[in-house]
């Protein structure tokens, strides 16, 4: 394997297993906040066991999501000095604000975790809170750095050197809202969707289950109007990248040709040889009106870029296409628990939607890994959009592959880990919380 | 604003150093105490260790947004051993977490504890060699071949003996703080007990890395005697020695510890002083100083705003936590 295409599949994978927990992380605290608010309110023991069962879960994976974030704070530097040497100055900003947001989150769950029998209840409850806040604030600001990757501001570029750097205007980057937001509601389908699936799961092995019931019930509320809401964000950021980065649009699409009106090009496999797109459905218009929201809108096509600064298509359609239609399926799952749980009282306990929970319980994180791709190897071959190559900012120390396997090794060993230590909490949640095996009306 | 964030890198190495030290310290002493020790460690690092190791994320980020030149450079030829660190420092993150709230407790629990133990030893021992490889003049940006480039900087006497130093502090700084967290006099006895052994390991290892030095043609010793703030340094630290004794033997709790940190900062405070302004040596003799790789000041004023904003932040939340946790030593015996 050569240096650059190592150095890629590391940050890949650190960022593919880093995205999981940093989703986690965002999401969850409010999950058990809204559980430890009904025991406060309620004083039913089940919230406060369902509470403590998930703030264990939060605490395991905030430490893998930790350790893992330390390691891409480094990878950032061992794969990439060039980039850094150069961006450090410019897009830094974020990253210190994310520092003292990732401290906050810390140290709050550390009063959260241990500190039950410690705080005033409400002091200890607003912990939990601050967990979420910080969290969410973490993520916006690394989406922050990662925005600027994508539409770079906040600097002159003069023969390969930086001046007149403005730290403020780099981080609040042209794609940094649509991209924040669109992350932060993912965090909260995919986390939302996992949760109620593994829930629903346990719910199907012991029906009437009251305590896996109230868990299907928090995370989907907030899941299903979190999935709801994304394709609309999606909208935006793909409005967004039509202007700022149309060869991304391009190949997200596998637009290969600039067409006015432009076909939405659905599903299909893309021949970049023969600039052609297989097995597709083809809707016309449809992508002039997704693009610019005019149906007689121009789309530029890749035949718009040089060969070599064209992104990777068969990889950036793919993607995108998975990363839409798992986002329709969960907006539809939704939709559907929405209404129905409003019409018809007895919808968790109706086998067939617990199957269909399970069946989705991947599917955010399917999501987030794909458009995670879309937006990196879309931005392909650049590291910073239209100024610095990725293949100019990779290290130059021969064999990356090994680190690369190192890496990969270690996260595959902490995966098996994780569910195994998960399926041991599970198996243990009748002797440690009495309350996990009530049903519905005792 | 540079003067700024150059204080915020020094304390937040000087807090890595001491909390995250005594947290590296905490898991290589386990091997020698046992399992007698192993609650009290657990219940003494649980609630803080996630705090204790963001000094290390508030250390890299200033490096790269502040002095780029730096970590790029350190990146780059410094490669292997910060990936031996990185690796040490996941798996002792995850071990000590899965230990702690693995639902069964069986056979797995001796995994957990031997890569927790592992590493422990295994990232403090890179910290070392990291410390060690940037000063030492080894980095060569003409490099010969593989070798030459990124093995010869670190892979060397000199390094590993300060990597092992550091390794002998960090488990003097947490038996000295683990002594006023152990709550049976047992366990209190075999903590003074290696607090005493790990004492003595650090000074012949602080030697040891004088004669390393040495041995590796770099003048250390010169270094040292030729400053005056480097000296008495030195001389405080040793001197203040027999006094944290008396005050451990005294069973006081507060008193060794501020003393086994204003130690450490003596030695880091030394450390740095004799290399000012260098932060990393080439081979050739040209050095990257902190003046000469600093970022432009927009960032620098923006980077020292984070760091003090955040520190009003923080360092509140941080006491609250402390205090919570580190105030009702009946806490313990609840949980026990």
């Amino acid at each position: 394997m050569e240096n650059l295409l190592a150095a890629r599949m590391q940050m890949a994978v650190s960022l593919g297993f880093h995205i999981i927990f940093s989703c986690i992380g965002m999401a969850m605290p409010f999950f058990m906040a809204i559980s430890g608010y009904k025991y406060l309110r309620t004083g039913k023991p089940l919230y406060k066991d369902l509470t403590k069962v998930w703030s264990v879960g939060v605490a395991i994976f905030f430490a893998v999501g930790a350790v893992s974030g330390t390691v891409l704070s480094f990878e950032l530097g061992l794969l990439w000095p060039t980039f850094m040497e150069h961006a450090g100055p410019i897009f830094g900003m974020p990253f210190s604000w994310e520092g003292t947001a990732f401290f906050i989150e810390a140290i709050a769950l550390g009063l959260f975790l241990y500190g039950w029998d410690r705080l005033h209840p409400w002091v200890h409850w607003g912990s939990g809170v601050v967990v979420g806040i910080s969290g969410v604030a973490s993520g916006i600001f690394v989406v922050a750095a990662n925005g600027w990757m994508n539409s770079p501001a906040g600097f002159d570029w003069i023969d390969g050197q930086a001046y007149n750097i403005d730290p403020v205007a780099a981080m609040f980057n042209d794609a940094w809202f649509s991209q924040a937001l669109h992350m932060t509601i993912a965090a909260f389908v995919a986390t939302g969707f996992a949760v109620a699936g593994l829930h629903a799961f346990l719910l199907l092995k012991n029906p009437k289950n009251a305590f896996h019931k109230e868990a299907i019930k928090i995370a989907m509320v907030v899941a299903a109007v979190a999935a709801i809401l994304q394709p609309l964000s999606g909208d935006l950021s793909a409005k967004d990248v039509a202007e700022r980065q149309p060869a991304k649009l391009a190949a997200m699409e596998a637009l290969f040709e600039t067409s006015k009106p432009a076909a939405l090009v659905i599903g299909g496999i893309p021949d970049e040889e023969s600039r052609e797109v297989n097995y597709a459905i083809h809707i016309p218009y449809a992508l002039s009106f997704l693009a610019h929201g005019d149906f007689e809108a121009e789309v530029t096509g890749l035949d718009a870029f040089p060969r070599d600064e064209q992104p990777p298509v068969l990889v950036t359609h793919i993607a995108f296409q998975i990363m839409v239609l798992c986002g329709t399926v969960m907006a539809l799952l939704g939709l559907m628990f929405l209404l129905f749980s409003w019409r018809w009282k007895h919808l968790l306990n109706r086998n067939w939607f617990l199957w269909m929970l399970v069946i989705a319980t991947p599917l955010g994180f399917i999501a987030v890994e794909a458009g995670w791709t879309v937006t990196e190897v879309g931005r392909q071959p650049w590291i910073i959009y239209g100024i610095m190559r990725t293949s100019d900012a990779v290290s130059s120390m021969p064999g990356l592959v090994v680190p690369f396997y190192l890496f990969t090794g270690v996260y595959l060993l902490l995966t098996f880990i994780l569910v195994w230590l998960m399926r041991r909490q599970i198996k243990m949640l009748p002797q440690k919380y009495p309350s996990s095996v009530l049903n519905d009306n005792e | 604003m540079l003067t700024v964030v150059i204080l915020f890198l020094a304390l937040s190495l000087l807090a890595y150093v001491l909390f995250g030290g005594a947290d590296f310290g905490a898991g290589i002493i386990e091997i020698f105490s046992g399992r007698v020790s192993k609650k009290t460690i657990t219940h003494a690092i649980a609630p803080v260790w996630e705090a204790n190791h963001i000094w290390l994320i508030l250390v890299v980020v200033i490096l790269f947004m502040g002095f780029p030149a730096i970590y790029a450079q350190m990146s780059l030829y410094l490669h292997i051993p910060m990936v031996i660190l990185l690796l040490g420092i996941v798996l002792r993150g995850t071990a000590f977490t899965f230990r702690h709230y693995d639902a069964i407790q069986d056979r797995s629990e001796w995994y957990y504890t031997t890569i927790f133990n592992l590493s422990s030893l295994i990232a403090p021992l890179f910290l070392g060699i990291l410390t060690g490889a940037l000063i030492l003049g080894r980095i060569d940006r003409e490099p010969a071949g593989f070798y030459d480039a990124f093995m010869a900087p670190w892979l060397n006497v000199f390094c590993i003996m300060l990597g092992v130093f550091t390794c002998c502090l960090f488990a003097f700084l947490a038996a000295v703080y683990l002594i006023g967290e152990a709550e049976q006099g047992e366990v209190k006895e075999r903590f003074l007990k290696i607090a005493r052994n790990a004492n003595i390991a650090t000074v012949i290892s602080g030697g040891l890395v004088f004669l390393a030095a040495e041995w590796s043609g770099f003048p250390l010793a010169r270094m040292f005697w030729e400053s005056t703030a480097a000296m008495v340094a030195a001389v405080l630290a040793t001197v203040s020695l027999p006094l944290l004794w008396w005050s451990l033997l005294k069973r006081h709790i507060i008193f060794p510890r501020l003393l086994a940190g204003f130690q450490t900062l003596m030695i880091l405070g030394a450390w740095f002083w004799v290399q000012y302004p260098v932060l990393l040596r080439y081979k050739n003799g040209d050095y990257l100083g902190i003046f000469t790789t600093a970022a432009p000041e927009a960032t620098m004023r923006q980077l020292g705003l984070a760091l003090l904003v955040g520190s009003v932040l923080i360092l509140p939340s941080l006491f609250f936590l402390l205090k919570t946790f580190k105030t009702k030593p009946s806490f313990l015996e609840k949980e026990v």
